[in-house]
Formats: structure tokens, sequence, C-alpha cells
């Protein structure tokens, strides 16, 4: 391998390191006007009527506009349909967007969004998901408040936990969390002479193109989107931009001027999709040996005002919530419950950090009953290539769960830890475990597919359009190494072009941490065909029967001893007028779940994760220090390792905030620090002395080279292996996230 | 109001309301859209630039504080076509990913390196700790400077 493999340097760096690359705040129009955005003060309410008179008075605003001002549909079309781009006749939590106000600068706008008067009726509202399933709670969604419910049966659950030596249940919660993205939601939308264009920061420019069509009735062929250079997205670039796209959309056509709609950082934490909050009831039933025969679990997610992704957030959660281990009887319950609060959507393991929590933290609780070590414990129960999942799915080849265990264990020491006490200080050692679907999977499976056109030009350079894009993960790297792998091209000649709608085929969202396995599958069916005209020109020049093998080798095309360089052999394609462009496509196939009975091959593939956690507590100030973390991970093939190190670096600091720091606050349904002075997520004082980031690679043979999907696993396992190292070290239990000080001093004096 | 002062070496003159913040001045009158704001409060750190030799959040700063001194953007930082070695190292390391608060994680590390020529490694963490990053976690970021600060010395 020429290219695959190895840490080649990224083709963003250079833009991004010297200020050039323009993020869509960078982009500006002569005759530019601002949105802003009217949101509700309050989290459930009547909307009377809504006064715009006086605005519409001041110097400077354009206009102010409404739902009844929406030429096509209100209605986000994201999975279920009830979320509106502008509330109409209900707001449903506080911050949901009412109207839209349009100025000739961002400060008239955002002054003129205080003075729209909304006269409203305070309705009685609900924020409690347990208290929302009752049949008291005011009805918010349809008749039961539920969004959606899954059922998981395999073998008798109930029969298997009579014939336990042990069981352990307990019940744990997570708060939310915020994606924080260091670039806010952001659109600039301008009139086109065959529609209307709209730019901006986003994952999925496909579902953008549907809710800019939906809300103004344009069909897709007049509508563009193009995904400028996107400053982080986690998931909560995934269902959100579609709000922001509409609404600039609208201001544009009814000003028939370009408009730009920036959030500021805080309409961001108040009105964007969050981590939904959790509430698992799990319970494990193991033989006296250790082997886990039974699991029950009951996870509650609170999706809050509208559904957006938590539907598809459950699904997930729901075919991990058994943990990364085979166990023959498993019982699962899983309800997205509707509240007045925030919607919650997309958020990097996307329904399973919950969980994860609970299981991994739950398995050290049994090992604790059985006496028996948590790494054996693991090693014992593990899935491994044959195991059956919760699912009935039978794993393949590509299963490094053991490996990981061992690896990331071994590289903290752990056979000969010990808990240390120094004053106030308590050191130990944690550990978990997990596995995550990759792709989209059965629930997913209509937008299971990817494109890529690539087309070689003389000069030899590349030209590979793919509808998934990149969000600061690496994806136009991965991706052009995988390109001019197959091709057999230098690297430098290879590249992804800007993502616009109108000119790549539509591959279904980037979420779900499929693109180097879809859009790079999609490329390698590309190269593979092109690499057909290739070689017959390589073998006529070179003399040989064209039936011998042609290589690839450092920019040359080889045939035993003899070769031509890639530059000469694309010269000589063009002059034999050879067509050197593919359009490349690839479906995820072979799913095979079942929704009525929650049994079935539910992903195409598993990655593999573990993480050990060296902690320091102090006892009398409940601060927490991670010493050590190694996080290892079975992703098939490392396309480029460097990039790859760094997935795992930057999710393990988002998995011990998720874990210890960050806590966000709601009182009556309102956030109370929507900012990073209140929110307060990882900075570069809080990184531990050690991480270390582990590559396993059990090959996916469905995978580009091998490659397994990486993105979001490395969040994961973090908290729960933080959470049972505070365990190890104070004998104090979190079971509630995050386990910030007051709650570390609450229970460890509560002992 | 017209204020004066020096950008990147090129002396500039503004016409503005002095409480404009030194951001927007960057941003909207003089194009320098290099720097970013991710918060607009002086919490996150996307919007450093230096100012008189040191380190500061542009997005609270009114322009009015701004006359006469000096400052370094990110769009300063290469001379003549040739990156600076901070540059260099981000690139090297890949300590880039989304990239939006590169700009001023660099700047925030040419404050100290201008200060400091060899920083441990608990200097460095402190000179970035204003500095908000949700991608990397910092550590390919750390590894950089360490390895531009390696690299200027040998330059000198």
């Amino acid at each position: 391998m020429d290219t695959v493999g190895k840490s080649v340097k990224r083709k963003d760096a250079l833009d991004k390191v010297t200020g050039r690359a323009k993020f869509i705040d960078d982009y500006t129009r002569v005759d530019m006007l601002f949105g802003a955005t009217v949101r509700s003060p309050e989290p459930y309410i009547k909307i009377l009527s809504i006064d715009t008179k006086n605005v519409e008075k001041i110097k400077g605003v354009i206009g102010v506009y409404t739902a009844k001002d929406i030429p096509g549909k209100n209605i986000v079309p994201l999975v279920l349909p009830d979320y509106p781009f502008l509330a109409e006749k209900v707001a449903k939590f506080a911050g949901q967007a009412i109207a839209l106000v349009v100025a000739e600068t961002e400060e008239i706008a955002r002054t003129a969004t205080k003075l729209v008067k909304i006269n409203f009726k305070k309705l009685a509202p609900v924020f409690d998901p347990l208290e929302s399933l009752k049949n008291s709670a005011p009805k918010i969604y349809g008749d039961d408040n539920i969004f959606k419910r899954f059922i998981i049966k395999k073998g008798d659950a109930a029969d298997a936990f009579k014939n336990c030596d042990v069981v352990v249940k307990k019940t744990y919660t997570t708060n939310y969390q915020v994606h924080s993205y260091l670039e806010t939601q952001g659109m600039l939308a301008e009139l086109t002479d065959n529609g209307i264009s709209v730019y901006g920061t986003m994952q999925c420019p496909f579902y953008v193109l549907n809710a800019v069509c939906d809300i103004l009735g344009f069909t897709k062929n007049n509508v563009k989107i193009v995904q400028t250079t996107t400053g982080g997205g986690f998931g909560g670039k995934e269902d959100v931009p579609s709000i922001v796209a509409g609404h600039a959309a609208l201001l544009a056509y009814k000003t028939r001027r370009p408009v730009k709609i920036i959030y500021n950082r805080e309409e961001d934490f108040v009105s964007m999709s969050k981590r939904h909050p959790g509430h698992i009831e799990i319970k494990y039933g193991a033989k006296k040996n250790g082997k886990i025969t039974a699991c029950n679990v009951r996870y509650i997610l609170d999706g809050g005002a509208f559904a957006t992704l938590s539907t598809i957030v459950l699904w997930r959660g729901t075919i991990h919530a058994a943990g990364p281990y085979e166990i023959p009887n498993v019982s699962i319950e899983a309800i997205a419950v509707a509240t007045n609060k925030v919607p919650c959507g997309a958020f990097r393991g996307f329904g399973q950090p919950q969980v994860a929590f609970a299981n991994e933290s739950l398995i050290d609780e049994l090992a604790e009953k059985l006496g028996m070590e948590p790494l054996e414990l693991r090693l014992k129960n593990a899935l491994k290539p044959g195991s059956s999942t919760s699912t009935y799915q039978k794993l393949s080849s590509s299963c490094g769960l053991v490996e990981t265990m061992k690896k990331a264990t071994n590289s903290i020491g752990w056979k000969n830890r010990k808990r240390v006490t120094v004053g106030v200080l308590r050191r130990g050692f944690g550990m978990a475990s997990g596995f995550y679907g990759v792709c989209l999977g059965a629930a997913g499976k209509f937008l299971a597919k990817a494109g890529a056109h690539v087309q070689i030009q003389q000069d030899g350079s590349i030209i590979i359009a793919i509808g998934n894009t990149d969000m600061g993960q690496g994806a136009r790297t991965i991706l052009s190494q995988i390109a001019a792998e197959g091709i057999g091209a230098p690297y430098e000649m290879a590249d992804i072009v800007e993502v616009d709608t109108s000119r790549v085929p539509d591959s279904g969202p980037t979420v779900a941490s499929r693109t180097t396995v879809m859009s790079g599958n999609a490329i390698l069916n590309a190269t593979k065909h092109i690499r057909q005209k290739i070689d017959k020109v390589v073998c006529e020049i070179l003399g040989e029967k064209s039936s011998a093998k042609v290589t690839t080798k450092c920019g040359y095309y080889h045939m035993g001893d003899k070769k031509i360089s890639y530059f000469d052999a694309i010269n000589e394609c063009y002059k034999r007028r050879e067509n050197l462009t593919y359009d490349g496509w690839w479906k995820e196939e072979g799913t095979t779940f079942d929704n009525d009975t929650g049994l079935g091959d539910a992903y195409i593939v598993y990655t593999f994760s573990t993480v050990a956690a060296e902690v320091e507590v102090n006892i009398e100030t409940g601060q927490v220090n991670i010493l050590k973390i190694a996080s290892a991970h079975d992703i098939g093939r490392a396309i480029n390792p460097q990039l790859a190190e760094g997935q795992i670096q930057g999710g393990a600091l988002q998995g011990i905030g998720y874990g210890i720091f960050e806590n966000l606050i709601l009182k009556d349904g309102k956030i109370l620090n929507p900012n990073f002075s209140g929110y307060l997520i990882p900075t570069s004082m809080d990184i531990p002395e050690f991480i270390k980031p582990i590559i396993v690679e059990k090959k996916f043979t469905d995978g580009p080279f091998g490659a397994k999907g990486l993105g979001e696993p490395p969040l994961i396992c973090v908290a729960p292996a933080i959470i049972n190292a505070i365990y190890n070290a104070t004998g104090v239990r979190i079971r509630a996230l995050p386990a910030i000080p007051e709650r570390i001093l609450a229970e460890s004096s509560a002992l | 109001m017209k204020i004066k002062f020096t950008v990147n070496g090129k002396k500039v003159v503004v016409d503005c309301e002095p409480s404009k913040t030194l951001l927007k001045v960057l941003r909207e009158d003089l194009f320098l859209t290099g720097t970013k704001e991710g918060c607009g409060k002086g919490e996150c750190g996307a919007c450093t630039v230096i100012m008189d030799a040191m380190a500061v959040n542009s997005c609270i700063i009114p322009i009015g504080q701004v006359a006469g001194k000096s400052l370094n953007t990110i769009e300063g930082l290469s001379k003549s076509g040739e990156l600076h070695p901070l540059q260099k190292a981000f690139i090297e390391e890949g300590a880039v990913q989304c990239g939006f608060c590169i700009p001023g994680m660099i700047l925030s590390a040419k404050a100290l390196l201008d200060i400091n020529k060899n920083p441990s490694t608990n200097d460095i963490k402190v000179a970035l700790s204003g500095n908000l990053c949700r991608c990397t976690g910092y550590t390919k970021i750390i590894e950089a400077v360490k390895k531009s600060a390696i690299m200027m010395r040998a330059q000198r």
C-alpha cells in the first residue's frame, strides 16, 4: 500500500493553520441582510397573537415573518412530522423559534427580536420524562407522550433470572451533553436564476435540501445546498442545520436579497438538539462461575419537545443496551418520551453512551458481588467471533473486543494495579468496554447507500465528488487516500470537491461513523471500473498479455519487471480517448432486523472498544483528576493512523467531559447556564498525563481495505471507565452522570 | 471616530464606533476573517490575537482601546510564503481537525514561544488553557507546540 495505512498530511490543514479556510460566517455578499430568531420565552405556551408593528418601524429592519408567511410546509422534514420551522398555535420549549426578523445589520436584527411582542397563555408543562409517561401527565405528543418504543426479547430472561446464582439490579441516570462545537450554527441563503442556493455549516446536505424544498415548496433541481468548511459537528449538525437553512431560505425568498443567519453561542445552547438525558434500570444475572445468563433493561430517553432523531437514537441504544457480552436471555424495553424542554437529537454515540454507562457500571457491581476481577468477568462474557448479540446477530471474524480489553488494560499497568492513598488523595483503576454498530443499520436502511463520482483529469489529478461531508473528522483526507490507492495515483493527486447537492450523489447522512465505509466503498467501486480502462492501456503499452495482473507501487503501474508512470499512463489513456470517469455506488446489504420481534442482524459490522483509566480523587473536595487513559479500538483497518489517533484522543476528552464536567442545568424547563463559563467543557488543563490510543485491526471483509468506522466509539466507554475507577479509588459508586465534585461528596458522606 | 493601529506590521486607520469590538473590526472592516468568533464573551479563545505581545480575546476588546497598539493575527504569521514553525508543526503533528479554534490556538502558542523558548508541557497547557478545542483533545496540539519550539530554537 502506498497511501492507505500511512499518516499522510490532512488536505485541509494548510488552509486551517493560515486562517484562509472559509467558514460560513466568513462569507458575505454586498447586498446581504441578517436574520435573527424570536424565540419562545416559556416552555409551553399557547400563542394568542404576535405583534410586529413596532418592529417593522425600526430603521434598518426589512421585515418580520411568522409561520403564516411560509409558502411551503411548516414541518422540518426529519423522522416524525412534528417539529414546525416556526411555531404556529403553541410553542413547546423555551427557545423554540416563533418568528424571524431580517435587517440590514446583525445588531439591528438581534435588537429587533426583543421588541416582537408575543401574546401568550401559559400551558401546564411536563419536564420529567417519567412523569410524562404517567396517565395524569399533560399530553404534549400524541395521546401518550411517547415518540417511540422498542422491545427486544431474546430467549426467556424472566425464567433465566430464576436460575441465576447472583443478580444485580440498579438504576442509572445521565444528564444532557452539549456538542459545544466551536463554530455555532449558521447559514447563508441567496436566490439564483433557477431557484435558491444555501451555504452553511452542516453534516447532512441532503437533509438540508429536503428542508429548504419543503419550506419554500421548491423542487430539488431548483435548490442547491453547499456545505462550507464545518467547525465541528459531533451530531449537532445533523438535524438543526435543516431548521437554520429553512429560516435563511425563507428570509431570502421573502426579501429577494441574500440573508445570513449566524447563531450566537447562547441561542445555540438554548435551541439546538442535545444528547438525551437517560434513565436506565438494568439487571444482570449470572452463574457462580461468572457466566452472565440474563439481562433486563428498561431504557427511557428524555426526548424534549420534538422527536427530531429520538426514534433512531433510541433504536441504536436499544440494540446495544445489554452491553458487549454474549448473553443468552435478554429483555429490553426502550422508550423515548416527550417533555417541554429543548429537543434532543444526535450526539457522538447516539443513544449508546447513556446505556454504556449503565451496563459497564453494573458489570463492575456484578464482579464485586461475584468476587471476580472485572477484567476476568468481562473476558469471560465478551462478544467474540461467532458470538450471538442481543438480537441473535452472529458476529463475523472482525471482532477484536478481547484484544481491546487486554491491550487497554495492559497499557495502564492493570495487572499490578494498586489503590493508593496519599493524604486526602485516593487513586484507583477502572475499565469499560463497548461495541458500536457501524453505519445506519436496519433502522436506516432506506438511506443506507452512498455514491462517488470519480474522474481523472489529463494532468493526473483526480476529482472525487461524494455526498458525505468532512466536519473536521478528516473524511476529505481519508477518502482521498482510498481513491489514490484504488487508482494507483500519488495521494497528492486526489481530492474531494466541495459538497454541493446539485453536483454530488445523495449518499445519505454523514452520521453513524459511516463515511469511511460507505463513501470509501463507493469510491472503490468507481476506481475498480476506471482501473479496468487504465490497466488495459498499461497492458498494451507494456506489451503484456491482457490477462496479466497490473500492480501499483509508488506512482507506477507494474507488470512483471516492466513499468510505466501513473502520469504517462493517464496521458496515454487520454490520447486513446478512454473514459476515465465512473459513478461508483455502494449499499448496505444484509441487515435483517425485524422491528416486531426485535431480532435479526441489526448492523453490517461492529467496532469494538475498551477504555482503561487511572484516576485520583480528592476526598475532601470531590475533585477527580484523570491520570491515565488507554483507549483501544478494533476499527478493522486504520486508513490514516494519525487521524485515527486524533479521533481517539478527542473522543477521550469529550468522554471525560461527559463523565465528570459537563452539567447543563435546567430549571422549570429553562437552561440556566447557556455558555462556556457555566457549562464547562475540558480545557488543556484537564487532559491526563498519559493518554494512549491503541488501534486493533481485525479486518472487515466488506470494508474499504478492511476498515470499519471510528468516529463515535472513542467517546462511549470513557465515562463508565472513570466512574469505575472512582469507585475503585474511594468506594463511592456514582450512578448519575456527571460525577461533579458536589455529587461525589454527597455520595461519599452518605456512605 | 478614527482609530489608528498596526496590524501584522501594517499601519491601518478605521472609522467606527469606539465600542465596536476588535474582533468585528478585524473581520468586517479589515476583512481579516481568520480570527473567529466562538462565543463573543471571552470564554472560548477562538478570537485570540496578539496585542503588544499579549494574547487577548479580541471579542471583548473595544476598538477604542486598540489605538496605537500593534496586533498580530493569523494572516500575518507566515512570512513571504514561508509558514511559521507553529503552522508547520500543527500540520505535521495532525493537530488540526475542524480548524475553528486553530488560529486562536496558534496565536496563544506564539505569544508563549515569543517569551519562553523552551516551555514545559505545563507551560504550554497553561498558555492554551483559554483556548477551547472540542475535536482534538489537545494532545496533538501540545505536541505541535513542543515541536515548533524545537524548530524555532534550531533556527536561531
